[in-house]
């Protein structure tokens, strides 16, 4: 019976409180099981899942249980068991359930837990994950953290029950940043906004007075380079997340767009445009030194870094065409991937490394797809009038992108789809949403 | 989705506002130096004027930045104009239709605007009266999503700086 320290989590988020969560193992009240959901396969039958309202006062206890109910559901891997079905009801987190109250209403896994407010003012929450079958129990976490973020203690308990359920990291407990925008087609305000990857929790970065565009994390999830037309000179900034600081990026004697971080946060990769022509740079952020990585006549943009650092990805009209490219990160060895028919664009390097989703043009169509590293193995995700701008989970499983309407009265809206292709779906903004950006897991 | 029509209202008389203030001060300096009867400029150096009597704006096939013979004829009747007007300098702005990605479009974009920059100079224009800046596909002028209405965005725009 004892409780290992396992890791602890120090963040702070704009608008709430400093986040400190800690997570202790509970010891488990029976053996280990071996229950897995085998996501080889394109098409996952999901996992049947009971998730019971955590046990404790107030509402807290029913509002974790929403939040990982959704959570797991939107990953298409689970599909949670109506409530009204079940027959065992208010479980302690201590106490071992009636396995065969479940296995009746054919759920495979339960979760049960335990939420309860600390004498020290911080929230208490426990979970245990069960194997229906093997009557046995696969996961158990302890967490601590201060009331305001139960929202995001609901997005870890979901976290750590795909974790020991498929395998692979989780992805929940992470944050898109996107452009937000309002007003007409012929005039848009677009704005910086922030949400949990579940679409709540939506702030706003920016007041919408400049046009800003293509937002990307930092690999710490503190940063946010973006391009913003301040006082009219589309550039490429800087914002700090928790202080609201700004900074442009360089002097650069033109505009500056399409910017990245590489891996290690200490680069800013982008397109500087210079008559006409657009060419890759980067710039230091300590030293201020900026490179040039490519010097064509044409239009190089979209870079993007391979998760190693070692190589960068990006779009080139060098032949005539929107091509994809990759490069050494000196800028040596450029070869182009991209054969198949069509125009490819805004490639995006998984952060596995093994393969990179793009835009792609077809007879006046916009479709998102993936490639490996070599170009080979094309595979389309989701087609239509306008898809656009893929954007990579940080456990590589999912790929958010915008979908724009058709017409004068249409905006963009956020969309997720796995990296199968299967289990497509609208992410909830307030308004009209492009240009999205997934946070890095921060552990 | 979107938001509510009150607020719509309110963003369109703020950008009235705005275009009111920028004729206000781009007429001003061409009606001081017409009364000083200084060299190079005249009552038509006004944005009204660029518009409706010389011409404003080119068009550009898909994906393109080279200019046709209506193009080269606009932008000749510009670099006339801009000899007539010496105190005028310009801001060409361009833009590209919503058939594309972003980060191109405003490649293409820049791409456009500077094509026209260099015809002007090609007709004895001054380099540093043009200034150029790219919208990509985020300010087009006709809001359908058909070829009527991408033709019109796929353009380059001159400004009164």
């Amino acid at each position: 019976m004892t409780a290992y320290l396992t890791s602890i989590f120090g963040i702070a988020r704009r608008g709430r409180a400093a986040f400190l969560a800690m997570a202790v193992l509970l010891a488990p009240l029976s053996a280990q099981a071996a229950l897995k959901i085998d996501i080889t396969q394109g098409n996952v039958e999901p996992l049947p899942i009971a998730v019971l309202d955590f046990d404790g006062e107030g509402t807290v206890g029913q509002d974790l249980a929403t939040v990982i109910t959704a959570d797991l559901e939107r990953s298409g891997l689970f599909r949670p068991v109506d409530r009204a079905a079940f027959i065992e009801r208010n479980i302690g987190v201590n106490v071992r359930p009636r396995f065969t109250d479940w296995r009746v209403i054919n759920a495979l896994a339960l979760v049960t837990g335990r939420a309860v407010q600390h004498s020290d003012g911080r929230l208490l929450v426990e979970f245990r994950l069960w194997d229906v079958v093997a009557e046995e129990q696969m996961a158990g976490l302890q967490f601590f953290t201060t009331p305001e973020n139960w929202r995001r203690i609901g997005h870890l308990v979901a976290d750590a029950i795909y974790e020991r359920l498929t395998g692979e990291t989780g992805y929940f407990d992470t944050r898109i940043v996107y452009v937000s925008e309002s007003g007409p087609k012929n005039n848009r305000v677009k704005k910086l906004a922030i949400m949990d990857q579940d679409g709540f929790a939506q702030s706003e970065l920016t007041r919408g007075s400049a046009l800003a565009l293509t937002p990307r994390f930092s690999p710490t999830a503190q940063e946010i380079t973006y391009l913003s037309y301040y006082r009219n000179k589309p550039r490429v900034y800087l914002l700090n997340i928790e202080t609201g600081q700004q900074e442009v990026v360089g002097d650069f004697p033109g505009m500056t767009f399409a910017p990245r971080f590489s891996p290690d946060g200490q680069k800013i990769i982008m397109s500087l445009e210079r008559n006409g022509n657009s060419n890759i740079y980067t710039m230091d952020l300590r030293t201020r030194e900026t490179r040039r990585l490519t010097s064509s006549l044409a239009i190089d943009t979209a870079p993007c870094y391979a998760p190693d650092g070692s190589q960068v990805v990006f779009e080139s009209d060098r032949m005539g065409s929107q091509q994809l490219y990759v490069m050494e990160a000196d800028g040596t060895n450029v070869r182009r991937i991209s054969y198949g028919e069509g125009r490819y664009a805004t490639p995006v390097w998984s952060p596995r490394g093994d393969l990179i989703a793009f835009t792609k043009t077809l007879n006046g169509r916009f479709l998102i797809g993936v490639m490996k590293t070599d170009g080979s193995g094309e595979r389309i995700l989701t087609e239509g009038y306008h898809n656009e701008g893929p954007a990579w989970s940080p456990n590589g499983r999912v790929i958010a992108f915008f979908r724009e309407g058709r017409g004068a009265d249409q905006g963009p809206t956020l969309w997720t789809v796995d990296v199968t292709g299967y289990n497509e779906r609208p992410i909830s903004t307030p308004g009209w949403a492009s240009d999205p950006a997934w946070s890095p897991l921060i552990r | 989705m979107g938001q509510s029509t009150k607020s719509k209202i309110l963003i369109a008389m703020a950008v009235a506002g705005l275009t009111l203030a920028g004729c206000a001060s781009t007429t001003e300096p061409a009606s001081v130096s017409s009364s000083t009867g200084s060299a190079g400029a005249t009552a038509s150096a006004d944005a009204q004027y660029l518009v409706q009597n010389v011409g404003d704006r080119v068009f550009f096939q898909t994906d393109q930045s080279n200019l046709n013979g209506s193009a080269r004829a606009t932008l000749r009747n510009q670099a006339q104009w801009l000899s007539q007007n010496g105190s005028v300098n310009l801001i060409i702005e361009g833009h590209a239709d919503e058939r594309g990605t972003r980060d191109y479009n405003l490649a293409l974009g820049a791409r456009r605007a500077n094509a026209v920059r260099d015809f002007l100079i090609s007709e004895g224009v001054n380099g540093s009266r043009l200034q150029t800046i790219s919208y990509g596909k985020e300010r087009p002028v006709s809001l359908c999503s058909e070829e009527a209405c991408w033709s019109k965005n796929r353009r380059a725009v001159a400004t009164i700086r």
